[in-house]
């Protein structure tokens, strides 16, 4: 009756195999490695870079374990921390500040582990080091401004199409539209209806004045909330790429939060100013540039400014769109709007003549800006710069072909591909709605090396007292209790691994906890053979059912502990959910190694003799 | 070896009015300490900031406070942590500065009198934030609750679930009694700790529950106090041990894990002790008082009762 089938020892054969694979990585740790990533969003990480950053350590004769490309970055992996160092400066030396060159870690292990996909698990900031933000956006200042540009737009659309009215008001997030007579009321009804489908108007109010109100509907609030946090997202992924840290995380959480997290960022100061930081987009005009068709053609001032004859109101700044030469031109310090005036910027196609555009759209104040610009500067060329780290960059400079408002095109775009890029570009230099750090926790690089430490250790002594008291009270069978509590370690560090979960302290907590739980099993089995065999039962049979009868009982313990975890998993957050993680998986492998890989060790030791008078159980 | 045999049954029901009333004792303790001191709540919950700093040499605790008052900080604790090296400061939420920044402000200060100071962690949590991790906090204990009861319920009885619930929230209260007492810092971890021991301790009882079921079909002539304290007497040696292996653990942590997870592991040893005491002690007693009954679990008819050995 203790007998398993081949196939029931081949599975738990082959769990222990993928188990120790997967855990492997674990042991060969990380090597100190630099990782390159472009500073701009214009640049790219490929195949030139890759050949670019091995020469440049090839030259200075800098021995590399590895070099790798991924989708963002190029990683180079080198022995020890000094060469580490030493191939930093000059990398950032020879690539400029075009490319950020950051200290990271790279796993140690072999190429046909990596390949497999069996990384190291995955440590949490409390064991890396480094800093957790939790950024709240203002969803009340999104709705404020939908409804500030709301304003100025009805009020454009009503003088467009002629239709007189006396004032447009606010009140609230509500809109009072005031007009003369009945007649030029139902008119602007009809015709602000149509143009602005996210709004509802209720001309249901009866009082002496002809009065529309507007408000938002509840949907269109929501589709604006969810994309300023959508621009949000984007401009912090942005910022993040300028800050140089590898592995960093940025990501919703809840329906207006947002988390980013820089593993061994320690400057937080430097950190928030980043990421504080507000329009870096500026729209300024054009001064002097080379090409003919516009206004301002002045090819010797422009050689001038070249020698270093710049006038003291403007500065020399190069465009570099793909596939063109670099264009100078001199723009003026002027700023005509900043990035905190842009409501939108997309890419779409022009119905005239079925080219792409990117179209913008901007707030009431960038809208009179741009007004006053345009009315006076048509046939001139205005540059859209992007500021970053300092350093501007020129996205385009295209030129003014009529009076503009607070929405206008701009053409030229060579493909959806460019216009899309500028449009992004565009984005990353406005928050979309002001946002305030509500949570920050910072961990040192030491205490995150000694969290590991203790963690390790307390797991480590709590193993061996309990795997040194199991052998002396229950003998043979606690033996087999350890290297099953043994595997049940291995699974659950190899589906960690797996997963790439975060691995935090508490999370190490969970799995000391869980083992000191999972030999809850094994006790309930070895004492309800005991039980049998003092009732006189042959050892094969006492076995067999204790094995069976331990079953139900460790089957409801575990439900009841699993419960707990999930009820911690959904609704705990940071700590917690490191913690109910590794619970609730911990669960699982226990279920397995208790039950299974006991009983087939048990098997296979006692299960083959016919005659079995004695089991070695204390 | 074996340390626990048990010739005879330990008639642990006949001191069930005892066990209650101690327990009922422990608890109305536990709840007049919560109400009176209150939980000593970690920057998790009440927002605010906390720091950790180390210095090259033993700190000045004198120094870093009149350090702190001079930039107007006077509402600040600062005390030793660890060693006499390291510094943890607290610093409570400010309706006007904006929180995230004061730790680099407070650290600048440290490091014009002292520039060894290094900073080890920082915490900072706004007050909404604190507020939404209790309330999620205590909807999750609500869950965890709900669940069992259901659990139990569905596998054994009403009176089960109900009775290992009422043992179990006992437990709890008297690990928050325990902190409240003794005003040890309860943060996030320590909540992460509280609820496992809830789903742990449910354990205990489930397998004292599931010897009093399987007894009810095997001993056919016995009474109900007698199923019980056979279940116990039987169970008992298995309970300690396995405590006792669970604990091995705990201590592990309790003393090499560091200060984060001190408190954890203190929660845990405590809800290990009371959870041991209120499954054997309080959750079968009540389980009596129930009026639980052989019918509960075996219909009329004859052909469920079965024998179960081969």
């Amino acid at each position: 009756m203790n007998h398993y089938p081949l196939w029931k020892y081949l599975l738990i054969f082959s769990a222990i195999l993928i188990g120790m694979v997967y855990t492997l990585p674990n042991f060969y740790g990380e090597s100190p490695a630099v990782q390159v990533m472009p500073a701009r969003p214009t640049l790219k990480a490929d195949g030139a870079l890759l050949k670019r950053v091995e020469e440049a350590l090839r030259n200075a004769k800098i021995e590399t374990e590895l070099t790798a490309l991924d989708a963002t970055s190029i990683k180079v992996r080198f022995a020890d921390i000094d060469t580490q160092g030493k191939a930093k400066d000059i990398l950032q030396a020879q690539l400029g500040e075009d490319y950020t060159v950051s200290l990271n870690l790279y796993p140690r292990s072999p190429k046909w582990l990596t390949s497999m996909n069996a990384l190291p698990m995955y440590l949490g900031l409390d064991l890396r080091g480094g800093v957790h933000f939790m950024l709240q956006v203002d969803m009340k200042g999104v709705l404020n401004k939908a409804v500030e540009t709301a304003i100025s737009d009805i009020r454009l659309t009503l003088r467009e199409k002629n239709i007189p009215y006396s004032g447009v008001s606010r009140e609230g997030n509500t809109l009072n539209i005031r007009f003369r007579d009945e007649a030029t009321r139902s008119k602007g009804m009809s015709e602000l209806q149509q143009n602005f489908r996210g709004m509802e108007f209720n001309d249901g109010d009866k009082s002496s004045e002809f009065r529309l109100t507007a408000v938002y509907k509840l949907q269109e609030i929501q589709v604006l909330q969810k994309a300023a946090l959508q621009q949000n997202l984007t401009t912090l992924r942005n910022r993040v790429n300028l800050l140089g840290v590898s592995e960093p995380v940025i990501q919703q959480q809840g329906a207006d939060r947002i988390v980013v997290q820089l593993p061994g960022m320690q400057d937080t100061t430097h950190a928030e100013e980043i990421l504080g930081r507000t329009a870096i987009l500026q729209v300024r005009m054009v001064e002097a540039h080379t090409s003919p068709e516009s206004r301002d053609f002045n090819p010797e001032k422009i050689e001038a400014a070249k020698k270093g004859i710049i006038p003291s109101d403007t500065e020399l700044l190069y465009s570099k769109r793909e596939g063109r030469e670099p264009e100078p031109l001199l723009i003026s310090k002027q700023v005509v709007f900043t990035g905190e005036n842009l409501t939108g910027a997309s890419a779409s196609i022009d119905q005239q003549n079925s080219g792409s555009v990117v179209v913008v759209k901007l707030d009431s104040k960038g809208g009179i800006a741009m007004k006053n610009a345009s009315r006076d500067g048509i046939k001139r060329r205005m540059a859209v710069i992007l500021i970053e780290k300092g350093k501007a960059d020129v996205l385009t400079a295209p030129t003014i072909q009529s009076e503009l408002s607070n929405s206008f095109h701009i053409t030229g775009m060579r493909n959806t591909q460019e216009a899309n890029d500028l449009a992004l570009l565009m984005r990353a230099g406005a928050l979309a709605a002001p946002m305030e750090i509500i949570e920050k926790r910072t961990v040192g690089p030491s205490l995150g090396a000694e969290n590991i430490a203790r963690g390790f250790h307390s797991t480590q002594i709590g193993f061996v007292a309990i795997a040194v008291f199991m052998v002396v009270y229950y003998l043979m069978f606690g033996g087999f209790s350890i290297v099953a509590l043994g595997a049940n370690l291995l699974l659950l560090v190899a589906i960690l691994s797996m997963l790439q979960a975060t691995l935090t302290l508490p999370g190490m907590a969970a799995i000391a906890l869980t083992l000191g739980m999972a030999i809850d099993s094994n006790v309930l089995i070895n004492e309800r053979i005991r039980e049998e065999l003092r009732n006189g039962v042959p050892p094969q049979t006492a076995i067999h059912v204790g094995y069976q009868n331990a079953f139900a009982t460790i089957l409801d313990s575990n439900i009841t502990t699993f419960i707990a975890g999930i009820a911690l998993l959904s609704y705990g957050t940071g700590p917690i959910r490191g913690f109910a993680v590794v619970l609730c998986l911990g669960i699982m492998t226990s279920m397995f190694s208790s039950v299974m890989v006991s009983r087939a060790l048990v098997n296979l030791v006692y299960g083959r003799k016919a005659r079995l008078n004695k089991v070695s159980i204390g | 070896m074996e340390l626990f045999r048990f010739k005879h049954d330990i008639p642990f029901m006949s001191y069930g009015h005892l066990t209650t009333t101690i327990s009922l004792v422990t608890f109305v303790v536990a709840v007049f300490f919560l109400a009176t001191r209150g939980l000593n709540f970690g920057v998790d919950f009440t927002g605010g900031t906390v720091m950790e700093v180390h210095y090259a040499q033993p700190a000045d605790m004198n120094k870093v406070r009149a350090e702190l008052a001079e930039i107007g900080h006077h509402d600040s604790i600062a005390q030793n942590f660890g060693s006499s090296h390291d510094v943890l400061i607290q610093i409570p939420v400010k309706a006007k500065t904006s929180g995230s920044q004061l730790s680099g402000e407070v650290l600048t200060k440290l490091q014009s009198s002292e520039p060894s100071v290094e900073m080890r962690r920082v915490e900072f949590v706004g007050p909404q934030v604190g507020r939404e991790l209790f309330e999620n906090g205590a909807l999750a204990l609500l869950l965890v609750s709900l669940g069992i009861v259901i659990y139990l319920w569905f596998r054994f009885e009403w009176k089960f679930g109900l009775a290992a619930i009422i043992a179990n929230l006992h437990d709890v209260i008297i690990i928050l009694g325990f902190f409240a007492f003794f005003q040890w810092e309860f943060s996030l971890t320590v909540l992460a700790a509280v609820l496992a021991v809830l789903g742990y301790s449910v354990n205990e009882s489930v397998v004292v529950f599931d010897r009093i079921r399987e007894n009810f079909r095997k001993m056919r002539k016995a009474t109900v106090t007698e199923v019980i304290d056979n279940a116990i007497t039987r169970t008992m040696s298995r309970t300690i041990i396995t405590h006792a292996c669970t604990q091995m653990m705990v201590t592990a942590m309790l003393f090499l894990g560091g200060e984060t997870l001190h408190y954890f592991a203190l929660a845990l040893t405590i809800g290990i002790l009371f959870s041991i005491y209120s499954s054997v002690l309080v959750a079968s007693p009540l389980l009596l008082m129930f009026g639980v009954s052989r019918e509960d679990f075996i219909k009329p008819e004859k052909s469920t009762v079965e024998e179960v050995l081969p």
